[in-house]
C-alpha cells in the first residue's frame, strides 16, 4: 500500500512533468481559460454591470461558467491522453508493472484536478481588477462544489475514454457530448425557455446540476438549496464509474 | 491457439519463431500473465501466472511489441518510476551505461532511435533483476547494425545467468541467438529444438556451388554417391545431395580428377528452409 502510494506521488508528478513539456497543451489548458476570462470580465463583469442598469446576465454566472468550462476543458485533455497513451501501448505497457491500473488513471485525474485548481488561482488573480471577488462569496464551499462538479464530469469523461476508437475522435467526441450539454445548462439562457420536455430533460443534465451548484454557492446559497443537483452530480458518477469499469479498454 | 507445448530451461535464449500473426505475441503475453488462456496449463518459476502475478512480477521481465512510453518522459524518469515499483532494483545508472544509454539519460523518449527505445525497453525489463526476461519482437523495424548491438545485449542478459524467452519473425535472429526455438504456425507449435537439429532433421540435403572451367567435371560430379541433382550455368555448378558426408566427397572428386575450381562454397539450409519445408510456404509471405 505504501509502495502504491509512493508510486502515486511519483507518476502524478511526472505527468505533471510531462504535461508541463508540451507548450501547447499547457497554454490551451492554462494560459487561454484566464485570458477568456479576462476578456470576458471585462465585457460582462461587475463594472459593465454597475455602470448600466440593465445587466447583462451572463456577468453573474460567469464564475459558475468559467469553473465548469476549466473543468470540461481539463476533462476532454485526460480523454485525449488516455487515448493516446492507450492507442501507443502506453497503458497497457504500464499495466505490465507492479504499478495497477488504478494508480495510472488516479494519477491522471490527480494531475487534471491540479490543473483545474491552479488554472482557477491563476484566473482569480488575473482578473482581480476586472472581476473583484465579493468578500461575502463562500470561497471555500465553491471550491468543494467545484472539485465535486469536476469528480462528476470526470465519470463521464472515463466513459468516453472507453468508447473512442482512437485518439483523433478523443476531442470532438468530447466536444459533442459536452458543447449541447453546457448550452442548455441554464448559464447562457434559462432552462424555462426550451419547450417543457426538453427543459425537463436539461434539468436532469449533470452540467445542469453543476451550472446551478456553482452558481448558487458563488451567490451565498446553502448547499440544502441545491440538495437536487448533489444528487444528479452523484447520481452520475455513480453509473458512469460502473459503466466505464466495465467497458473500459486498456489495449 | 492451439496445442502450445514447450519447456524453456533456465539460463538459455529460448525463441517462439513463426511468422507474424501466428500467436507467439498471444502466447507471451499468457506466460507474462498479462493475457488469460482459455485451457491449459502455464508455469513459471513454478508459478501461475495470472494467480500468482504479484510474485512473478517480482521475478520476469517484460518488453512488450507496440508498447511505448509518453512521448515527453526522460529517459532517467522512467528507468526512475520503473525502480520505485520494486523493492529490489540494480543501479539504473550502472544499467544505462551498460546498455549504452547513458548519454541520452535527459533526452525525451520521442526524441530516441528505434533502436534506443528498444534499449531503453530492455533496460525498463531489467531493473529488478528478474531471473526471467520476456522479450516480444525486440529487433523488428531496426536496421542491420542495431539489431547486432541487442543481440549482443540479450546474450548479456544470459550470461548473467537469466533465462530468456523471446519471439521473432526474422530467422537470422533465431538461428544467431537462440539456444532452442519452438517454430509456431497458425497458433500451433510445429516442431521445437535447437536451431541446428531442426535443419539436420527437416532439410537433411546439403549443396555445393563450385565454378569450373573444366569441361569434363560435370561428368565426374554427376558420378560421386549420394549427389541428386547437378545443375550448370555457364562455369558454376550446384551440386545437391541428401546425406552429410556430401561435401567431403565433393571435395575428393576434385582431388583424385585434379579439377582447378576458381571458387567453392557450402550452401547450409537454414531455419527459413526448416519452416519452408514445415509448412509448404515461406515465412515471408
Amino acid at each position: 500500500m505504501a509502495r502504491q502510494l509512493r508510486a502515486l506521488v511519483k507518476l502524478t508528478w511526472l505527468e505533471l512533468k510531462i504535461f508541463v513539456r508540451e507548450p501547447l497543451g499547457f497554454i490551451g489548458s492554462v494560459a487561454i481559460p484566464v485570458l477568456l476570462f479576462v476578456g470576458l470580465a471585462r465585457a460582462f463583469g461587475p463594472r459593465v454591470m454597475t455602470a448600466s442598469r440593465s445587466v447583462p446576465a451572463f456577468g453573474q454566472v460567469l464564475p459558475a461558467f468559467s469553473a465548469l468550462f476549466i473543468a470540461m476543458g481539463a476533462v476532454t485533455s485526460l480523454v485525449t491522453i488516455i487515448s493516446i497513451y492507450r492507442e501507443g501501448g502506453i497503458l497497457k505497457r504500464l499495466r505490465a508493472t507492479p504499478l495497477g491500473a488504478p494508480v495510472i488513471l488516479a494519477a491522471h485525474v490527480v494531475v487534471k484536478l491540479l490543473l483545474t485548481a491552479a488554472t482557477l488561482v491563476a484566473l482569480t488573480l488575473a482578473g482581480r481588477r476586472v472581476y473583484p471577488i465579493d468578500p461575502a462569496v463562500p470561497l471555500g464551499s465553491f471550491a468543494v462544489a467545484v472539485l465535486f462538479t469536476t469528480w462528476s464530469i470526470l465519470s463521464i469523461g472515463f466513459v468516453i475514454a472507453s468508447i473512442v476508437p482512437t485518439a483523433r475522435f478523443a476531442q470532438p467526441i468530447a466536444a459533442l457530448v459536452f458543447y449541447p450539454m453546457i448550452a442548455v445548462s441554464g448559464l447562457f439562457f434559462p432552462v424555462d425557455v426550451l419547450p417543457a420536455p426538453a427543459a425537463a430533460l436539461a434539468r436532469v443534465l449533470p452540467l445542469t446540476a453543476g451550472a446551478s451548484l456553482l452558481n448558487g454557492i458563488w451567490k451565498g446559497e446553502g448547499w440544502l438549496a441545491h440538495g437536487g443537483d448533489v444528487v444528479i452530480l452523484a447520481a452520475t458518477f455513480v453509473l458512469c464509474t460502473a459503466l466505464s469499469s466495465r467497458v473500459f479498454r486498456w489495449e | 491457439m492451439d496445442d502450445v507445448s514447450f519447456d524453456v530451461q533456465p539460463g538459455e535464449i529460448f525463441g517462439l519463431i513463426g511468422p507474424n500473426g501466428a500467436g507467439k505475441t498471444t502466447t507471451m503475453e499468457c506466460v507474462g500473465g498479462l493475457r488469460a488462456p482459455d485451457r491449459g496449463t502455464i508455469a513459471v518459476l513454478d508459478l501461475d501466472p495470472r494467480r500468482d502475478s504479484r510474485a512473478l512480477q517480482q521475478r520476469v521481465g517484460v518488453q512488450l511489441q507496440q508498447a511505448h512510453l509518453q512521448k515527453r518522459i526522460k529517459v532517467w524518469e522512467a528507468v526512475d518510476l520503473w525502480a520505485s515499483l520494486y523493492p529490489k532494483t540494480v543501479d539504473g545508472d550502472a544499467l544505462l551505461a551498460r546498455l549504452g544509454l547513458w548519454d541520452k539519460r535527459d533526452a525525451w523518449f520521442m526524441t530516441l532511435s528505434g533502436g534506443q527505445k528498444q534499449r531503453l525497453f530492455i533496460a525498463l525489463a531489467l531493473i529488478h533483476d528478474p531471473d526471467v526476461v520476456l522479450l516480444d519482437e525486440l529487433t523488428t523495424g531496426l536496421d542491420p547494425q542495431a539489431r547486432r548491438a541487442i543481440w549482443d545485449m540479450v546474450r548479456g542478459i544470459r550470461e548473467r545467468g537469466k533465462t530468456v524467452l523471446l519471439t521473432t519473425h526474422l530467422m537470422e535472429e533465431a538461428e544467431k541467438l537462440c539456444d532452442r526455438v519452438a517454430i509456431i504456425e497458425r497458433g500451433r507449435v510445429v516442431d521445437a529444438g535447437t536451431p541446428a537439429e531442426l535443419v539436420r532433421r527437416h532439410c537433411p540435403e546439403s549443396t555445393v556451388v563450385l565454378m569450373t572451367g573444366d569441361e569434363g567435371a560435370e561428368a565426374w560430379l554427376r558420378a560421386i554417391p549420394g549427389v541428386d541433382t547437378v545443375d550448370r550455368h555457364g562455369q558454376e555448378f550446384t551440386v545437391r545431395g541428401h546425406d552429410a558426408g556430401l561435401v567431403t566427397r565433393v571435395i575428393q572428386c576434385l582431388a583424385v580428377h585434379h579439377i582447378q575450381v576458381t571458387d567453392f562454397r557450402t550452401v547450409l539450409p537454414t531455419l527459413e528452409d526448416v519452416f519452408l519445408a514445415l509448412t509448404g510456404h515461406s515465412i515471408r509471405d
